[in-house]
């Protein structure tokens, strides 16, 4: 492939936001999206008049409640934006599908400086009793006695699987299976976000877990216990998508955006997919390794997506960051993920410490740590080469990030 | 259950898959079945998703079967999912190749393994709806 066809190289990653994150803030959502847009803006050394561009996943939706705090048209108006180019949406390539697509926005020339962002107030919106949203988009929703299943979900919820937890336990019960996967080993990455947690001060869960406490832990739907769920919280996270020629004098080193992986092969679809042990994050991970010369042993950091744990360890392999079907033994005991392992993984906790911040939070992670600005859960040397990942089932994207 | 209480388990049904439903409700399996290329497929289309033929006939299943995976789900907020924990949703690949969600019944979870070999039976869950579930191949 000619180095002029992977146009993504042509933006980087210039600054990074966050809104106060919590478990329930009972803020307006609005109002929590602009202050992680603004702080992602002025971190980037940036101000509102030069942001010509505007991404966000998955755009206005109300159910399920709480999933979209503001769509681009709300931050766009709040902020006054004036956008060269702009765009949401749920049908892509995970929720980092939207930093991809405003990647390609700024190398193609139709804007220069992209906020994107991620904005969710489920935990609010759950109000104080709490418990899951337990049907996924598309299944529709609202309740009532008038409800029917359309779409996929008709093949779904008649037989009382209404739900992401649901759907990924069985992808997880399919690795069990072929390769012998154990839950001593899938508590590795619920342990190992657990003790990043414990140093990162937004996180929303930082007590220390032990093995005994995740086995001790209720059963959600075998093999995820508790634990292995993700939390839903307030907050929004933005970042900010910059062609490189217009961001070498900005307050950062820029991150190139040096390879995305988006592709998906095989049905585009959670039950139906062939191969229940992967998902389509092994078409992500094939396309991004053959947009570069970098390698996975190159790689000095991953960010991995942990809706439900075991999303991180079908990253793993799906990215080549540790043989197919070899992702247990590669986290078991915790050494090789931990903070000064040879390949940290999830240092800021995670969506199961941290909140379900829904991918975004892995970017923002990535970038801190690529900058050296982790403070106490500071990767001891900054990594130069990073790898972030998100989404799950049928709908996975990752970025290859080099700082510059 | 009366039809006034919330509940998120029924499907639609449009005048494509009526047959499919009418099917479970007399005790039948109904595959859609492609007259010009002999494949079978799920979920049911009004066209092939193989070869796009639009001649697709309905066919009886087997019922034949093994779990492809499973979930013993413990914990759902939802009505009437909430009154059913715990239970096993699973996927299951028929005789004939397709994979269907569904649940299994009448197995202790312990027992519970890939490549079991299961057969259909058919499970009212409302007036107007059955549905296909699986137990153990005696």
């Amino acid at each position: 492939m000619d180095e002029n066809d992977i146009i993504e190289r042509r933006a980087c990653i210039s600054g990074v936001g966050q809104s106060a994150i919590g478990r329930r803030l009972f803020r307006d959502p609005l109002e929590l999206t602009l202050d992680g847009c603004l702080a992602a803006i002025e971190h980037a050394g940036l101000t509102t008049d030069d942001i010509d561009g505007i991404s966000t996943y998955p755009g206005p939706m109300g159910t399920p409640a709480g999933f979209s705090g503001a769509g681009a048209y709300d931050v766009m108006d709040a902020l006054r934006l004036q956008c060269g180019w702009y765009a949401s949406g749920l049908e892509t390539s995970g929720q980092l599908g939207s930093v991809v697509n405003a990647c390609l926005a700024v190398a193609s020339g139709l804007a220069t400086h992209v906020l994107c962002f991620r904005s969710v107030y489920e935990g609010s919106a759950q109000g104080e009793k709490g418990g899951r949203a337990a049907v996924m988009p598309g299944g529709g929703g609202g309740g009532g006695g008038g409800f029917k299943a359309s779409g996929f979900m008709q093949w779904n919820l008649p037989f009382s699987a209404p739900s992401a937890a649901i759907w990924i336990a069985m992808f997880a019960q399919r690795h069990f299976y072929e390769y012998g996967t154990t839950r001593e080993q899938l508590a590795w990455i619920a342990l190992n976000a657990r003790r990043n947690a414990e140093l990162n001060p937004n996180a929303i869960y930082r007590d220390p877990m032990s093995m005994d406490d995740y086995m001790a832990a209720r059963m959600i739907s075998s093999p995820f216990c508790l634990y292995d769920c993700d939390i839903p919280c307030d907050g929004a996270t933005a970042v900010i998508v910059s062609r490189r020629d217009a961001a070498k004098d900005l307050r950062n080193p820029p991150l190139r955006v040096e390879a995305v992986g988006v592709r998906i092969d095989g049905r585009p679809s959670w039950d139906q997919f062939d191969d229940l042990s992967t998902m389509a994050n092994r078409g992500a991970g094939k396309q991004l390794w053959e947009r570069t010369e970098y390698k996975p042993a190159d790689v000095q950091m991953a960010q991995l997506y942990d809706g439900f744990s075991w999303i991180t360890m079908s990253w793993l392999e799906a990215l080549g960051l540790c043989g197919i079907g070899e992702s247990g033994p590669f986290i078991e005991g915790g050494e090789r993920i931990k903070r000064d392992g040879v390949l940290p993984v999830n240092t800021h906790g995670g969506q199961l410490s941290a909140g379900r911040l829904h991918g975004y939070g892995f970017l923002h992670e990535g970038a801190t740590q690529m900058w050296g600005q982790g403070g106490d859960r500071q990767i001891p040397t900054p990594p130069e080469v990073g790898i972030v990942a998100a989404g799950g089932g049928n709908t996975c994207g990752a970025l290859l990030l080099v700082r510059e | 259950m009366t039809k006034a209480t919330p509940r998120f388990d029924l499907p639609s049904t449009d005048t494509e898959t009526q047959p499919f439903w009418d099917g479970l409700k007399e005790g039948k399996f109904l595959l859609r079945h492609c007259d010009a290329c002999g494949r079978d497929h799920y979920y049911p289309r009004p066209f092939c998703p193989d070869c796009w033929s639009d001649r697709v006939s309905w066919k009886e299943a087997s019922g034949r079967a093994k779990i492809y995976t499973y979930s013993v789900v413990h914990v759902n907020d939802l009505p009437p999912f909430n009154e059913r924990v715990p239970y096993v949703a699973a996927i299951v690949e028929l005789e004939e190749g397709p994979r269907v969600m569904t649940n299994i019944e009448a197995l202790p979870f312990d027992e519970l393994r890939a490549d079991l070999p299961v057969v259909v039976d058919y499970k009212p869950i409302s007036d107007d709806v059955t549905i296909p579930v699986f137990r153990p191949a005696s």
